[in-house]
């Protein structure tokens, strides 16, 4: 023991009282602070000498009985699944992925010759590093990708404009554009490497119905006991049984709610949300140009913003959003005036390029004097590459905002647009929902290492309240970027250029405002 | 540094312990006694339901079952009569519902295991990356009330006994656990940890949390971990100070304020202090290697390990082998 304690001891003893409670004995050591196992660590492999124990698990196992069952083979679903499956203290869990879409049979690269899908994300570095940690990003490399640098934003008034460049916050790139068939092969293809046979743990159908353990469901009921009802029945009694198409029953101890913004699991589990529609729909395809796009474009219009966003080659995704009606028209149009249009939209249409104006002049002037200039201040308003032809079908969707009032329930986790859907404008969907599926990874392994029942409300509120704050945070900026913009009134129209004069000017708020779309701060203005 | 300390010292400690309570063994819930438990009220309100002054926050507990007397040893219960399982299972829906009453012991129970976790992971010399560390380990959980901390210990892959003196516990405990096959492999009983000893039961690992503050003698009930320890086997014990914060939040605050248990609950002379207890557990032949406490941020809702041991804490030691000492031993 240390010299202070017996120190503190002798203090006491030479007192002639016993025990004063004041002293304190220190921790000889302090390992059991331990973090949990990072991903990382488990990534890198730790052999383990309990294989040989799950295989006897494995044997005396129920087949129709999971720990978690995973709704929905999704981007998100498949990152939990391949999250837990890669590290050591929840790989030993028996997985379910529910979902009839026959990509999920997929079992190679898809070649980067063909037309790039228009279905598309902008993934953040912070969902990079994590498709890194869990080993995915190798197969994400092999497939087409489009990282960019640049971004440029601006809007139709011609008041004001801002880009933003990775070297701003130190970094290569801002983010990259991937379809969303190659995450999901990506996804696939690392849990087929850990699992050796992931046949085993799709299960290509629809789920029908789903069940939860009554109030009761804790212990077997008085009913259950005196009617003689067999151990087996009792604690199945104590998960949750699914239903099915193909006939089939399941039954988990966790189910994991990754079916999308209309989800079937979120509905039956009668969890309400919050949220309304926004006049707009987006459309989506892919174009071509004569020259390779290594920038991402948006430009805000009276109707919705436009986004141009390059996915490699010579190829770039358009993201536009308008009026239903707008949409209908864009969607039915000849290709050549689609691509007229895009053009139009992008360049002189609705209102004029950006150009050095009075206020430029001063807000150089006052910012150059506290000299916090950010490096691209001086970089010019650019036009982008115009489009020479769309190369894919054009999809209209109806866009929304969402949140779900809890995201998880007694052996129940809402993950992805099952639990928040948010306005496409910064593309930050698909990285909220790739934070989910990390975090509840996590907490799973947190509540494995001590011990806990994983379907647990107390662990699952944990997720909740690590995820609730961030989701509810994008969707709130964003939801006030598109009520912004969908004025058209003068006064207005000056303040947001003067606020666009201000980000690309203050380079602190540049700076937070690039970090918070790269996934890595809480908040753009106070961090 | 307890070598350092004069035998002569010692010794009075020591003895001025036993004297206040000459039965050995373990003295469960006295009446009226109920828990100083700042935050964990309920727990006590429960494992104590024998008092008639603290009725426990569930249903009316039903008409007292037949229990093999207490000082007959033990009363496994692996056969159930349907009735009474029905009638407890009623309770535990209060003992095991996490949003119920008993949601500050479910908050703090994770921060509980993971120290549990890593001291016998290093102990034992077990992966700590096994989803299953405590695999082959015995374990025994003295006073373990709803089984709220013998099911995860079953998870974590140890082959748990779990006591406790109330039988009303014990089968909530069991009825429970009979839910999970992970879980229903716990032996629980209604007995003492003086009657195992009798029996020369002996574990791996012997747990006991929040209990020592209860007993009557506490040297004659660390003497009974310390029989129930395998030599160099592990005994972790958990309990609150006698401090000033904790007279604050565990008398004042939990009696007086809040109301949330009865005025006179708690004995503030029955708490034990930090040193006291690696001085107790010292003449009981367990050498004590480590210490933590648990802190609560009401901000965030939940617990975590800390230096502080002003409040509630937690101790894990090694069971010496050789043979008991007033004398001071050399120990590393």
């Amino acid at each position: 023991m240390t010299p202070a304690c017996a120190s503190a001891f002798s203090t006491l003893l030479s007192r002639g009282r016993c025990f004063p409670a004041a002293s304190r004995i220190r921790p000889l050591v302090r390992a059991f602070c331990d973090a949990p196992p990072r991903l990382q660590d488990a990534a890198a492999g730790v052999a383990s000498s309990q294989d040989h124990a799950e295989k006897a698990d494995d044997v005396k196992a129920r087949p129709d009985e999971l720990d978690i069952a995973i709704v929905g083979g999704g981007m998100v679903g498949l990152a939990v699944a391949c999250a837990l499956s890669i590290m050591p203290l929840t790989k030993h869990l028996r997985v379910g992925i529910i979902d009839s879409n026959p990509a999920l049979k997929s079992r190679n690269y898809l070649k980067k010759d063909g037309t790039p899908d228009s279905r598309v994300s902008t993934i953040t570095p912070a969902t990079i590093s994590f498709f890194k940690d869990i080993g995915a990003w190798e197969h994400v490399q092999q497939q087409r990708h489009a990282f960019f640098g640049k971004m440029q934003v601006w809007d139709y008034t011609g008041l004001g404009y801002t880009r933003y460049n990775a070297r701003d916050v130190g970094k290569e790139y801002l983010g990259c554009v991937v379809e969303n068939k190659v995450l999901c092969n990506s996804l696939l293809l690392r849990l087929q490497e850990e699992q050796g046979d992931i046949e085993k743990m799709i299960y290509p159908t629809r789920l029908m119905s789903l069940s939860f353990p009554s109030k009761s469901r804790q212990s077997p009921t008085s009913e259950a006991v005196s009617s003689g009802q067999t151990s087996e029945e009792s604690h199945r009694s104590n998960l949750v049984k699914l239903d099915l198409s193909d006939g089939h029953t399941l039954y988990s101890k966790l189910v994991v709610g990754a079916d999308g913004s209309k989800s079937n699991v979120r509905q039956t589990a009668g969890i309400k949300t919050t949220g309304w529609n926004y006049p707009q729909n987006a459309i989506i395809c892919t174009v071509e140009h004569s020259t390779e796009n290594d920038c991402a474009w948006q430009r805000f219009l009276s109707s919705g913003p436009i986004a141009l966003l390059p996915i490699g080659d010579n190829f770039s995704n358009i993201v536009w959003t308008m009026s239903p009606e707008d949409s209908l028209r864009h969607k039915s149009m000849s290709p050549e005036d689609f691509v007229k249009s895009v053009n139009h939209a992008l360049d002189f249409g609705y209102g004029s390029h950006p150009h050095t104006s009075r206020l430029d002049y001063y807000m150089e002037k006052l910012f150059s004097d506290i000299g916090s200039t950010a490096a691209s201040t001086k970089e010019c308003f650019e036009v982008p590459p115009k489009a020479v032809g769309v190369i894919s079908e054009r999809m209209a969707f109806p866009l929304s905002l969402k949140h779900s009032h809890d995201y998880v329930s007694k052996r129940l986790a809402l993950v992805g647009d099952a639990a928040h859907t948010v306005h496409p404008l910064a593309g930050q969907g698909v990285n909220l929902g790739f934070g989910d599926a990390a975090a509840l990874a996590k907490i799973i392994a947190d509540g494995v290492s001590v011990g806990a029942d994983i379907g647990d409300i107390t662990l699952l509120k944990r997720y909740e309240k690590d995820r609730k704050a961030a989701n509810v945070a994008m969707a709130a900026v964003l939801d006030g970027f598109q009520k912004m913009y969908s004025v058209d009134f003068g006064p207005l129209n000056v303040l947001r250029a003067a606020a666009f004069h201000g980000a690309q000017y203050i380079s602190p708020l540049k700076k937070n405002i690039i970090s918070y779309a790269m996934g890595d701060t809480k908040w753009p203005l106070f961090s | 540094m307890l070598r350092r300390i004069p035998p002569c010292l010692r010794q009075s400690i020591l003895t001025s312990f036993s004297a206040s309570a000459p039965h050995c063994g373990v003295h469960l819930p006295e009446p009226g006694l109920s828990p100083p438990h700042a935050l964990l009220q309920q727990w006590r309100l429960c494992s104590s339901a024998a008092s008639p002054d603290s009725p426990p926050p569930s249903p009316p507990p039903p008409s007292p079952p037949k229990v093999p007397p207490l000082t007959g040893g033990r009363s496994t219960v692996s056969s159930l009569n349907p009735s009474e399982v029905a009638k407890f299972a009623a309770i535990a829906e209060t003992w095991w519902d996490s949003e119920g009453p008993f949601k500050p012991l479910h908050l703090m129970n994770p921060t509980r295991l993971s120290f549990i976790r890593s001291t016998l992971c290093r102990h034992f010399r077990k992966d700590p990356f096994s989803s299953k560390p405590l695999e082959g380990l015995k374990v025994i959980d003295v006073g373990c009330g709803g089984g709220i901390l013998s099911e995860p210990l079953a998870r974590m892959g140890a082959t748990v006994t779990a006591i406790d003196a109330v039988d009303k516990n014990i089968k909530i405990a069991s009825v429970h656990a009979a839910s999970d096959p992970s879980t229903a492999s716990i032996e629980y009983c209604c007995t003492t940890a003086e009657d195992l000893v009798k029996e020369n039961k002996q574990f791996d690992a012997v747990i006991s949390l929040e209990v020592i503050e209860h007993v009557a003698d506490p040297l004659g009930f660390c003497e009974s971990l310390s029989a129930l320890t395998v030599p160099n086997g592990a005994t972790v014990i958990s309990t609150i100070n006698r401090s000033m914060r904790a007279y604050a939040t565990a008398i004042v605050a939990a009696e007086y304020i809040l109301n949330w248990l009865p005025k006179g609950t708690h004995h503030w002379s029955k708490l034990v202090t930090p040193e006291e207890l690696v001085l107790i557990l010292e003449r009981a032949s367990i050498s004590v290697q480590e210490m933590a406490g648990f802190v609560y941020n009401p901000l965030r809702g939940e617990w975590s390990l800390s230096d502080d041991i002003s409040v509630n804490y937690i101790a894990y030691g090694i069971k010496k082998v050789e043979t008991p000492s007033v004398e001071p031993q050399s120990h590393v």
